[in-house]
């Protein structure tokens, strides 16, 4: 197999149910350069020290190379400023140091801690609104609509907009995993319309918010004067909706690649249900077993970079995927096997370095209640089809439906 | 006998003894039980307190967010051990292998571990140390008294050394609104163990917190009232500061005394050991009975030219006790050297400090990234051409990148951009670290030569 056409068969669609024996044979070559395209990065310390690395950039401005085969995740075109997430410190830092006065430890940690109880809830509505038990498409009926609820209560979305924004969420979702056969131009205009759309619905509440602020983050970061200055309102809308878009798909995935992992592991889900903080080393296992993103695609290199025995020229792009290195045997013992009871657990899942994930500590919290309320509540569940339906795209990578079947759900 | 026997023995029905039950010493006798131990283990400290951890002594405990017998260190596992606290270790017999401690009991050991640390460096004058308000920080005792003063509302507190211990100390007064002098010798804060360059940011950001910084100037004396409380402290540029409180943190003093006489090449710098923690005997002759780890230890380091270096770190204790524990059990083929990397952090007025390697060895610095006067930044220090040190404020997720610099003895200064590249950052400048020949109080690595045993040794405490 030559690596080019390695490389290609990964983003094939039909190999998206089950990628990971192609990453063992990436493995082989740590680092794999496709032609004139991107570096391909897929051994654990490999990536984890380019993710360390200062000569790499996530700045898209900073990419002159091509940037290796499409990845069919187009770059907003929005006359938003770039989000944290694709730039660098220090506009990066200052960025998301404000951000998180607002969110998390250690300047809030009751933000997060404090929704555990509001989470619970949101749960509870939603495994309460499912349908008839001999076909629940978990994704529809769940984890789809569970993050983005989540997102509108934190940054506080009043509870009447929350469908719109759900349409917007599904809009943009959409676009990120074109059907084959769909026109790419159509699809484009949707998104941009849902895009445009958006941003003037929050620019109308981060004015109406300035007025009058609550308690919500959306009202601080709007108010927030700090040692770093205040947002911008167009910085304000970027971070915006990075949360939303960040925190989205990514948690849709885990919640359904957890829910599909545990009933292909009964014993598992056997030990859940009766022990509901085996959810949190389970969903850090999750995170290494079935990453909902695959791989890091957005840096560049600022120097020549010597690693593992190849030069990484100026300029080029990496590919960073983490979704092998989780799987890398020079890192994990036994890597292909699912073992919530490993100890030795620093998966790459949420990245790592001054970009590692943002929202880990809400995520992480979303998936523990979500997985062990499903594992609680749904009585004798059943997968319908396996391997499901995946979404297209390959970096965030998930099932598009999880068709299962349970016999009863306890109250 | 074939020497497998011999060991399987020792791991079987030996005898191990290990002095100076701290950090150290408590991660060395897990290590020992986890790789199979199964004979008698002896942990010997003169403190009556089982092992606790320090560095919170002095931020959390200061600070009342929590208490000083709340610093227990957590255990890896069951040592199934016999303590004995509260006892010191008096005296060793090389030749007969025993330890004798100071009830008059001798304990006879096949292997021996030294883990006996270091400790404050008392005021020099005994009768202005003993004023009642003068406090040292190293033990549990220590931080329970000086917290339950700083609890009652000093109207000030003196520092006296503005090393780690002694900017962390003042960080905390400040943060409960007390009002804190610092008198350092030096020209700023943390020069020993950062360099000048880097030790005015530290005085930037302690003024700016309300410390009254006092640099280049010595304190004289301490003043008592006449219940014997401290008053004040006078300082050699002629002036005084009234005080309820002083602090006297002028670095550490190797406990080493009690093997005074012993053979052993223990002296004032630490007992000198190889890169395998095997104690040299004053003779310069590597033992093989005798082990050595954490502050107490002076070792040398291939990537520091071989230098023998002392490290007052807390990484340094765990890594260097669990090598030594290893090779207390093993055959000298499968023994392994201690190469670890010096590294440190610190916590003061909300900024955190790492660093990395062996800053005070740099002659240059280069700000790789981010800003001086923003307070976040990467400082790489350079040594004949190579990179040899790194420290950071509140950057500390690029900290590994460098460790790998110092590692491969990257050149210097590092020939590539970096994000967050400003002008400064352009060139290296004079890292300006004080004369090695005039000793600072309170630098946490010290390079102490090369001889193992070296004879011409000399104290030269860090008088003030
Ligand atoms: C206030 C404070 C803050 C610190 N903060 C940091 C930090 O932020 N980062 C960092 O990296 N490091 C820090 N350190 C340093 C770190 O705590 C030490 O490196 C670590 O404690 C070394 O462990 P050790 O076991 O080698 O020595 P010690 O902890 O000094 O233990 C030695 C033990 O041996 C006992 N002993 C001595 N002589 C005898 C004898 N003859 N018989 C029996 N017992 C004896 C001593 O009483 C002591 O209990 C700090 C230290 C202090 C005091
Ligand atoms: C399971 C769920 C999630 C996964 C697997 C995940 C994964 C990741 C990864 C791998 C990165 C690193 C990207 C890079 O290095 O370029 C990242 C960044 C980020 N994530 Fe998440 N994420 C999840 C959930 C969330 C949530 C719920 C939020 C918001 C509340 C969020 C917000 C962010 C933000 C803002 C960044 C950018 C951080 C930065 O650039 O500093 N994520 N995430």
């Amino acid at each position: 197999m030559t690596q080019g056409s390695l490389l290609r068969q990964i983003l094939e669609y039909e190999n998206r149910h089950d990628p990971y024996p192609l990453y063992a044979e990436l493995r082989k070559t740590p680092v794999l350069n496709d032609g004139d395209g991107a570096y391909v990065v897929s051994t654990y310390h490999e990536i984890l020290s380019l993710l360390h690395d200062p000569r790499v950039s996530s700045d898209a401005r900073n990419m002159t190379r091509a940037a290796g085969p499409d990845l069919q995740q187009q770059e907003e075109e929005t006359a938003l400023p770039p989000s944290f997430i694709r730039l660098d410190p220090p506009e990066h830092d200052r960025l998301r140091r404000m951000t998180n006065t607002s969110f998390g430890p250690p300047h809030e940690p009751r933000r997060v801690h404090e929704m555990r109880g509001e989470l619970g809830g949101i749960v509870s509505d939603l495994i309460a609104g499912i349908g008839s038990t001999d076909r629940i498409d978990l994704v529809e009926e769940f984890s789809y609509p569970f993050p983005v609820t989540v997102i509108c209560r934190l940054l506080g979305v009043p509870r009447e907009d929350e469908s719109r924004f759900h349409g917007w969420a599904d809009t943009l979702a959409a676009s990120l995993d074109p059907m084959p056969g769909e026109d790419a131009t159509e699809r484009n205009k949707i998104a941009q319309k849902a895009r445009t759309e958006l941003g003037m619905y929050l620019a109308g509440l981060i004015e109406e918010r300035r007025r009058n602020p609550q308690e919500d983050m959306l009202s601080e970061l709007a108010t927030l004067k700090g040692p770093d200055g205040s947002m911008t309102t167009m910085e304000l809308l970027s971070t915006a909706a990075l949360l939303l878009i960040a925190g989205h798909e990514t948690t849709v995935n885990l919640i359904t690649n957890g829910m599909l992992t545990l009933l292909r592991n009964p014993d598992v889900l056997r030990r859940l249900r009766e022990d509901p903080g085996l959810s949190v080393p389970l969903v850090e296992e999750l995170l290494r077993f079935e990453p909902p993103v695959q791989l890091v695609p957005n840096r560049t290199t600022l120097a020549d970079i010597e690693i593992a025995g190849v030069t990484i020229p100026k300029g080029a792009s990496l590919w960073l995927v983490v979704a092998a290195g989780n799987r890398d045997p020079l890192r994990f013992k036994d890597p292909d096997r699912f073992d919530p009871d490993r100890e030795d657990i620093e998966h790459l899942g949420f990245g790592s370095g001054v970009h590692s994930c943002f929202g880990a500590p809400l995520a992480r919290q979303e998936a523990q209640i979500a997985l062990s309320e499903l594992a609680r509540r749904l009585v004798n569940p059943r997968l319908l089809e396996d391997p499901p339906e995946y979404r297209r795209n390959a970096v965030l990578r998930g099932p598009r439906h999880l068709p299962i079947a349970c016999d009863d759900i306890m109250p | 006998m074939p020497a497998d026997g011999h060991l399987e023995r020792l791991k079987r029905e030996g005898r191990i003894v290990v002095v100076g039950a701290s950090l150290a010493g408590l991660r060395a006798a897990e290590t020992l039980r986890e790789e199979g131990f199964a004979g008698t283990l002896t942990m010997v400290g003169d403190e009556p307190y089982e092992p606790y951890d320090r560095p919170p002594l002095s931020k959390g405990v200061l600070l009342s967010r929590t208490t000083a017998d709340h610093t227990a260190l957590p255990r890896r596992r069951n040592l199934d051990a016999d303590w004995r606290l509260g006892i010191a270790a008096t005296g060793l017999d090389m030749a007969a292998k025993r330890v004798r401690l100071a009830d008059g009991e001798e304990i006879e050991y096949d292997r021996l571990l030294i883990a006996t640390g270091v400790r404050a460096r008392p005021w020099p004058h005994e009768r202005e140390a003993e004023l009642d308000g003068v406090f040292v920080l190293r033990t549990r005792d220590d931080a329970t008294a000086l917290q339950k003063r700083l609890a009652d509302g000093p109207r000030r507190v003196f520092v006296i050394g503005a090393g780690f211990t002694g900017s962390e100390i003042a960080s905390a007064c400040r943060e409960r609104e007390i009002s804190v002098t610092v008198a350092e010798r030096g020209a700023a804060p943390l020069v020993g163990a950062l360099g000048g360059v880097v030790g005015e940011v530290a005085a930037q950001l302690q003024r700016e917190n309300g410390v009254d910084l006092r640099t280049g100037v010595m304190v004289t004396g301490l003043e008592g009232d006449s219940a014997g409380r401290v008053r004040s402290a006078h300082l050699s540029d002629g002036s005084s500061v009234e005080t309820d409180v002083v602090v006297v943190s002028l670095g550490a003093t190797r406990n080493t005394e009690w093997l005074a006489g012993s053979g052993l090449g223990a002296g004032p710098r630490g007992i000198a050991c190889d890169a395998g923690c095997r104690a040299f005997d004053i003779r310069g002759i590597v033992t093989d009975d005798i082990f050595v780890a954490g502050d107490v230890a002076r070792s040398p380091h291939p990537l520091f030219g071989y230098q023998f270096l002392s490290l007052e770190h807390w990484g340094n204790a765990v890594s260097q006790a669990e090598t030594a524990a290893h090779n207390m059990l093993c055959e000298s083929v499968d023994r392994r050297p201690h190469m670890w990397v010096p590294a440190f952090w610190s916590s003061q007025f909300g900024v955190n400090i790492k660093s990395v390697g062996v800053p005070s060895m740099g002659t240059e610095i280069l700000i790789s990234q981010g800003s001086l006067a923003e307070r976040r930044f990467v400082g790489v220090y350079g040594y004949q051409d190579r990179v040899i040190g790194a420290v950071t404020f509140d950057q500390a997720r690029w900290l590994p990148f460098y460790e790998h610099l110092i590692e491969t003895t990257a050149p210097f200064p590092p020939p590539f951009p970096t994000v967050d590249r400003r002008p400064e950052g352009a060139r290296p400048v004079p890292a300006d670290f004080p004369d090695p020949s005039v000793p600072t109080h309170g630098p946490t690595v010290t390079l102490s030569g090369y001889s193992p045993a070296d004879r011409r040794m000399t104290f030269t405490p860090g008088r003030h």
